[in-house]
């Protein structure tokens, strides 16, 4: 299927989708929904450099925050509408996702794991000092109550993240079709060989932390008006850090449909959990989750549908 | 306001500081720089041994640093159990890199957050006779809290030095970093050396966190700040260098003394990661590199 | 008087204290055969890392198809026209048998000034190159299912796959059979015949003697010879070094 055929198809869904949540016209489905489709696009995000390349990044929430934090910036400097502070994020994230790379990839993984997670703190102490933005104090963004057509301001911070979701999802799956998509591959599988072969490696691990480190910062945009009042300790939050991870992980990072099956299933078992028991059962359950199934099942569920698959068609085979 | 008393004091502070974060850092010289496994949950166990430090003097008043000594071998045991985990799941299969670092990071988590849930989030203190009293030579101020964590765990390294380069497993640890197949032809199991040796690594991490709640109080999620320094350190010193470990670990507790001395505690994170980054970008081999 | 494809120059690497290679001269003329050998641990596979760019800071000189490669990555001279197969094979363990030789088209040839391949004539190229190395059954198995047998041949398969203008293949035929070693050789002398210069490293004198026309002996990173085969062979400092034992 051609990357515009999936375009379309996936934001017929979604529009679908948000058909029915207006039906059920019940506001929490809404707040509830935007947190999945924000972890939809996290888990995609860091999947294209962490599961396509095999380079991991533990600083999710530096480039989430960096997206909430820019439209905080911005939006103080002078109001605009959420769609222009998505670019503007989108470009800041990209850059300093290009930085971080430039600094760090011709490294080896391990290392740029850790100067990820050093990223993620150099930032939140440079944001907690800084008072433009509110500091540790916090930034209050006065969301208007309600927009022209959809009714509920919710209603609208919904639907952009839907639609955010949908063009994470497309990019990832364009890329892995495409030439791209194999070259992560062979960075994955053995960079050496894959430089010998003729693949410019650091040329595409900086395009990939580039475009992980701009979608998770569009993800991170609306953020602030979602929220009401941002503070660093919830932008950079632990939950960021260990979903982006457990999502794909735990879903299947070799393809676009893994960090969606992760999300949608972890993003609703949070929600039910943060709910009912606590927060920070929560964040518990995700990290043994993780564990297990690092432990037991590396390719995550996709994996082991196809594996499934794979032995179900080994067993038709005659003998 | 700068004036000679508040840096010198900075200065003795810092290299206090400094023999601290050596300890907190032996675990991952070994672990990272000898073994090249990313246990980035290092700085979880530490806490854990600051909570397992507190009961035992909080019920039985036992000084920390002993209970810490009585805490070693169950550490021990922990890291050989989570050693063989690791190795069964990742190091046989070939698949280290990406599933490795997962598996940590999950650790960490998992337990930063049973401690939340066991201990609560307040602040924890130890109480000993020496935490509030300190020697003064003129100007100097020396607290016995920074002090003897320090002189202990200069002990510490002292003592893993002798056992790495004088001993036959210490050696076998040594060598096992380099090249298992002579390991093997020498009758010595690569897999058992390393196991011991990561063991080990957790176990100091016993008398770290012991240090830790000394120093300062402590809850769950301290260990957060001490992965950017722990790396930093380790990076610095050249990996697998425990002279280079404690020189680094002295640099970074300097700077981190200097910056809250002058700028203020609010930057203090920023300067250990920073020097991490940076290092990592222009020396990655650090400054007694291998 | 044929043009020099490959011509090194003093070329030395260390590793710390350890001098792997010790000022090596070397000229390939194109279209060449040149056999390399040496005992283990005599700096051939160092010789090649430096060549390809896998390691770097070596000293020296190197010039390949006319112009210096000094500070040219890897990829830049795969793209140039330098291929090599990896001593231990080192396949991609993720995709299919055939996409492992998709890469070097996609990023090798594919990236060469005008080269235009279509996704169909890349799959066509594949084919080709399996059948060449008779691996066209396997073409959609992974390679943590061959035997090492294939692996290196598909090591091969996926150097060759590069068009490269100079091949160097180091130790591909380890464990091979007699008559895999044959297939090998005639395949590489075939390839040489479409105007491929190759060095040939290996252990196994037999193919080494039948394919080269010129060979090359190295000694713990030093030449000590290099001339026509027959006469290699019976000089008195080879024998010691290499042979004799």
């Amino acid at each position: 299927m051609r990357s515009g055929a999936f375009f379309l198809i996936a934001l017929a869904v979604g529009a679908l989708i948000f058909g029915c949540a207006r039906a059920i016209n019940n506001d929490y489905v809404f707040f509830a929904g935007y947190t999945v489709l924000q972890f939809i696009v996290l888990a995609t995000a860091w999947n294209i450099l962490g599961g396509y390349t095999g380079y991991v990044n533990f600083g999710s929430a530096a480039f989430f925050a960096l997206g909430a934090y820019s439209s905080v910036f911005f939006h103080k400097l002078y109001p605009m509408p959420i769609p222009v502070l998505i670019v503007f994020a989108a470009v800041i994230s990209g850059l300093v996702g290009l930085g971080m790379g430039y600094l760090t990839l011709r490294l080896r993984g391990a290392f740029f794991a850790i100067a990820t997670l050093a990223l993620a703190v150099v930032l939140q102490t440079l944001i907690v000092n800084w008072n433009y933005v509110g500091g540790s104090r916090g930034a209050y963004v006065i969301r208007p109550s309600t927009v022209a057509f959809l009714g509920n301001y919710i209603q609208y911070l919904f639907l952009i993240m839907l639609v955010l979701a949908v063009v994470a999802l497309t990019i990832a799956r364009t890329i892995e079709h495409s030439s791209l998509g194999y070259g992560f591959a062979t960075i994955r599988d053995d960079e050496l060989a894959a430089e010998a072969s003729g693949v410019p490696t650091l040329k595409l691990k900086l395009i990939a932390t580039t475009l992980s480190g701009a979608l998770m910062g569009m993800a991170g945009a609306p953020f602030p008006y979602y929220i009401g009042y941002l503070q660093p300790s919830s932008a950079f939050g632990l939950e960021y850090a260990v979903n982006s991870i457990a999502m794909p992980i735990i879903g299947g990072t070799a393809s676009w449909a893994g960090p969606l099956i992760g999300a949608i299933l972890l993003g609703t078992l949070q929600q039910y959990v943060t709910v009912t028991i606590s927060s920070s059962v929560n964040v518990l359950i995700v990290g043994v989750l993780l564990v297990a199934f690092v432990v037991v099942a590396p390719n995550g569920i996709m994996g082991l549908f196809q594996s499934i698959a794979r032995r179900l068609r080994h067993d038709r085979k005659p003998a | 306001m700068f004036s000679p008393e508040l840096a010198i004091n900075a200065l003795v502070a810092g290299l206090l500081l400094g023999g601290f974060y050596a300890a907190v850092t032996v675990g991952i010289s070994i672990s990272f720089g000898i073994l090249d496994i990313v246990n980035i949950a290092h700085p979880a166990f530490i806490i854990l041994g600051s909570y397992i430090a507190y009961l035992l003097n909080i019920e039985f008043g036992i000084d920390p640093i002993i209970a810490a000594i009585i805490a070693v071998p169950a550490f021990y045991a922990l890291g050989a159990a989570i050693y063989q985990v690791y190795y069964l799941a990742f190091e046989k299969r070939g698949r280290a890199a990406l599933s490795g670092l997962a598996f940590f990071f999950g650790i960490l988590f998992i337990t930063e957050v049973l401690l939340i849930l066991v201990f609560g989030v307040d602040y924890r203190y130890v109480q000993a006779s020496y935490i509030d009293q300190s020697f003064n030579f003129g100007f100097i101020n020396l607290p016995k809290r920074m002090l003897i964590p320090c002189l202990i765990s200069l002990l510490m390294f002292i003592v893993l030095q002798l056992f790495l380069s004088r001993t036959f497993l210490g050696r076998a640890i040594m060598a096992v970093a380099q090249d298992q197949e002579a390991l093997r032809l020498m009758a010595a199991s690569p897999i058992r050396i390393k196991r011991i040796a990561f063991a080990i690594s957790i176990a100091t991490a016993s008398l770290a966190g012991a240090f830790l709640i000394i120093i300062q109080p402590v809850e769950p999620s301290v260990g957060r700040e001490y992965i950017g320094r722990v790396f930093a350190i380790c990076v610095l010193g050249g990996l697998g260098s425990l002279p280079g470990t404690i020189i680094a670990a002295m640099l970074l507790g300097v700077a981190e003394s200097f910056t809250a001395t002058f700028y203020g505690p609010s930057w203090a994170p920023a300067v250990s990661f920073g020097i991490l980054l940076l290092t990592l970008a222009f020396r990655p081999a650090g400054i007694l590199g291998r | 008087m044929t043009a020099n494809l490959l011509d090194v120059q003093g070329l030395g690497k260390r590793f710390g204290g350890f001098v792997a290679l010790d000022g090596i001269d070397l000229t390939v003329a194109v279209g060449e055969r040149v056999g390399l050998i040496g005992p283990n641990g005599s700096g051939k596979s160092t010789l090649v890392n430096c060549l390809t760019g896998t390691l770097g800071n070596y000293t020296g000189a190197v010039r390949f198809d006319g112009r210096n490669i000094a500070g040219l990555k890897a990829h830049q001279r795969a793209r140039l026209g330098m291929a090599r197969s990896f001593q231990l094979p080192r396949p991609f363990v993720s995709m299919s048998v055939a996409d492992n030789l998709r890469i070097p088209l996609l990023y090798a040839v594919n990236a060469r000034p005008g080269a235009h391949l279509s996704f169909g004539e890349i799959s066509t190229r594949c084919s080709e190159l399996l059948a060449l190395v008779g691996l066209v059954d396997k073409a959609h198995q992974f390679p943590g299912d061959l035997t090492q047998v294939e692996m290196r041949k598909l090591e091969l398969a996926r150097a060759m796959a590069a068009e490269p203008k100079l091949l160097i293949a180091d130790e591909a035929m380890a464990g091979l059979s007699h008559s895999e070693v044959e297939d090998i050789v005639a395949l590489l002398i075939r390839l040489n015949e479409r105007g491929i210069t190759v060095i040939l490293i290996e252990h196994i004198m037999r193919a080494v003697m039948t394919f080269s026309q010129r060979l090359v002996v190295l000694v713990s990173g030093k030449k000590i010879a290099d001339g026509a085969p027959d006469e290699v062979i019976r000089d008195k400092e080879v024998e010691r070094a290499y042979l004799g034992q």
